[in-house]
């Protein structure tokens, strides 16, 4: 154990002892960044209105209490339906984009490229009102299809520069040779080019879900009425005092999350071998 | 030779058309957010304009530069920002370091940790400090059986527990360019350092750090953005005593129904992005902040 303490921690540095602060400080901010999220999971058993930790009498009643109000029952669905429609509407028209930008050569690329970025560069308070006042003008505000094509915007540049970055990284005369033997452009991408983006479009579609099944400011002022999402709810009952029932959704939402990403991380173990 | 030049003219043309078929390709994606976002964001931007008489006036952005209460709001909303990107400067660039040194097996157990927050949903985690840092919070009954403090502290719904839970929800977007940074630096740099007698402090300051500065300086304008435009957390943590431009845009809207005074403070906002993002394009390639992020 000493020697450990004496050896230098490279080949140029200091020993692990005197580096012995750096480890002990590291360690601390990495448990800080990860118990409190994940301490929500043991207080939402909690039978106290404290959600105390560990608790002291263990119970199912925030739970309950979520699965028995319809309120937000009406909010979970609303959640899961925006999310998965925005997932498969996001994925096709960014990965569209992202290869026809990626393949065209005319002066517009960079402009349309800039663009696409936009919705994650404008703040979303922003994206928010100016969606707010569009709908009452469309008249879809409290839609489905409102939350959707919302959702779809922020999510759109994700899916374009997951994709994008994938295609930078292929190589694009294998499509070429399957058009030189005579498939024309859509059969070549769907079964030369997207077999082997596959993964990248997985992944942002995945991004595309969570990007709807996360996001507050904008549903905050276009869902509601028959379709507020969960975290528009989740926002307003945080507005007014600590529910502890939020604990137990908390808990569900990071299930859904860590399932997401660790079903992507199966998926990307899986890239490697191709027919 | 005229019919070579004839055939190149037909196939640039040949060229140009398809290139203009495919760049129609992203078509769907640029009208949704013409119509969804820039249309949108281009009417608040002239609603911004129109005065109460519904003429154009720049009462809007005067009421801005003379009452003191907007004076506030921007001067609390540029201390968050700073405070929160020194806060991760701080805590995340250490980190970095840490994990960048250790063998790969390990550093990705340590990134899980970075990378964990990064996915949890944003208002999870902001609830999350919100029960911890409560009256009747864990980390006030801890303090206290433990003795660090005898009464229990306010520690939420104040300046404390926004900065505490925005420098959580920021840290990854700090975290993640830095240690890129790091890891693309050639260990013999460090060596031949040391080989010319720097000690290990000296070649720190002098070779390691400079060279993972864009990474550093990428990072922290990302967190500082992101920190300009923030709503959530502070509307949660900060109590109704942290009000951020954000937070003000909304009560313009919700309470007072003002589109004009919510409007023009969302044109400052967007303008206070865009000039700083102008600015860091000059001093470093944006692509890598679109890396850096989810």
């Amino acid at each position: 154990m000493l020697g450990w303490f004496r050896a230098p921690a490279t080949e140029t540095q200091i020993t692990h002892g005197q580096r012995l602060w750096l480890y002990v400080i590291s360690v601390i901010i990495m448990v800080l960044l990860v118990t409190p999220s994940l301490i929500v999971i043991p207080m939402s058993f909690s039978d106290s209105q404290y959600l105390e930790f560990p608790p002291e009498v263990w119970s199912t009643r925030w739970y309950k209490n979520y699965f028995g109000s319809s309120e937000w029952m009406l909010a979970t669905r609303t959640s899961f339906i925006a999310a998965f429609c925005t997932m498969i509407l996001a994925t096709p028209v960014g990965v569209l984009a992202a290869y026809g930008l990626h393949c065209s050569k005319i002066r517009f690329v960079r402009a349309a490229f800039v663009l696409m970025i936009t919705p994650m560069m404008v703040p979303s308070v922003l994206v928010a009102i100016g969606a707010f006042y569009a709908y009452v003008k469309l008249k879809i505000l409290y839609t489905m299809t409102g939350v959707v094509l919302a959702h779809t915007v922020l999510a759109l540049p994700l899916v374009v520069i997951v994709t994008g970055s994938a295609l930078k990284s292929y190589d694009m005369t294998q499509e070429d040779a399957a058009r030189s033997l005579g498939a024309p452009r859509w059969k070549a991408f769907l079964t030369v080019t997207l077999p082997q983006i596959r993964f990248a479009v997985v992944t942002s579609g995945l991004l595309a879900f969570l990007t709807s099944f996360d996001e507050v400011v904008v549903a905050m002022f276009i869902s509601g009425g028959e379709n507020p999402t969960l975290t528009r709810n989740m926002f307003n009952a945080l507005r007014d005092q600590i529910d502890p029932t939020i604990a137990s959704i908390s808990t569900i939402m990071i299930l859904v999350t860590t399932l997401l990403m660790v079903l992507a991380q199966v998926f990307g173990q899986q890239k490697k071998p191709l027919k | 030779m005229q019919a070579v030049r004839l055939n190149e003219n037909g196939l640039r043309t040949d060229q140009r058309l398809e290139w203009l078929k495919l760049f129609g390709l992203s078509s769907p994606a640029i009208l949704l957010i013409l119509i969804i976002l820039i249309i949108p964001v281009g009417w608040l931007f002239y609603v911004s304009f129109i005065g109460a008489d519904g003429n154009f006036s720049l009462e809007n952005y005067g009421r801005m530069i003379k009452s003191k209460s907007y004076a506030r709001i921007f001067r609390v909303t540029f201390e968050v920002s700073f405070l929160t990107t020194g806060l991760c400067i701080l805590i995340g660039y250490p980190l970095a370091y840490f994990i960048s040194g250790l063998p790969n097996r390990m550093a990705n157990i340590c990134l899980i940790t970075v990378l964990l927050p990064f996915w949890t949903s944003l208002l999870v985690r902001t609830y999350a400090w919100l029960v911890l840092l409560q009256k009747r919070g864990l980390i006030n009954d801890w303090a206290i059986s433990l003795g660090l403090w005898e009464e229990p502290i306010k520690l939420v719904h104040n300046l404390t527990g926004t900065l505490i839970g925005m420098v959580h929800i920021m840290l990854p977007f700090l975290i993640l360019p830095v240690y890129s940074a790091m890891k693309a630096i050639d260990q013999d740099y460090m060596k031949a350092a040391a080989n010319l007698g720097a000690d290990p402090k000296r070649a720190f300051w002098t070779v390691f750090f400079p060279l993972t500065t864009p990474g550093l300086f990428a990072g922290a304008l990302m967190v500082f953005i992101l920190c300009l435009g923030f709503f959530v957390t502070p509307a949660v943590l900060g109590g109704g005593k942290v009000i951020m431009v954000s937070m003000k845009i909304v009560s313009n809207i919700e309470l007072f129904v003002n589109w004009g005074a919510a409007s023009a403070l969302g044109v400052v906002l967007l303008v206070l992005t865009i000039v700083i993002l102008w600015i860091a394009s000059r001093f470093l390639n944006l692509e890598q902040l679109t890396n850096g992020g989810r």
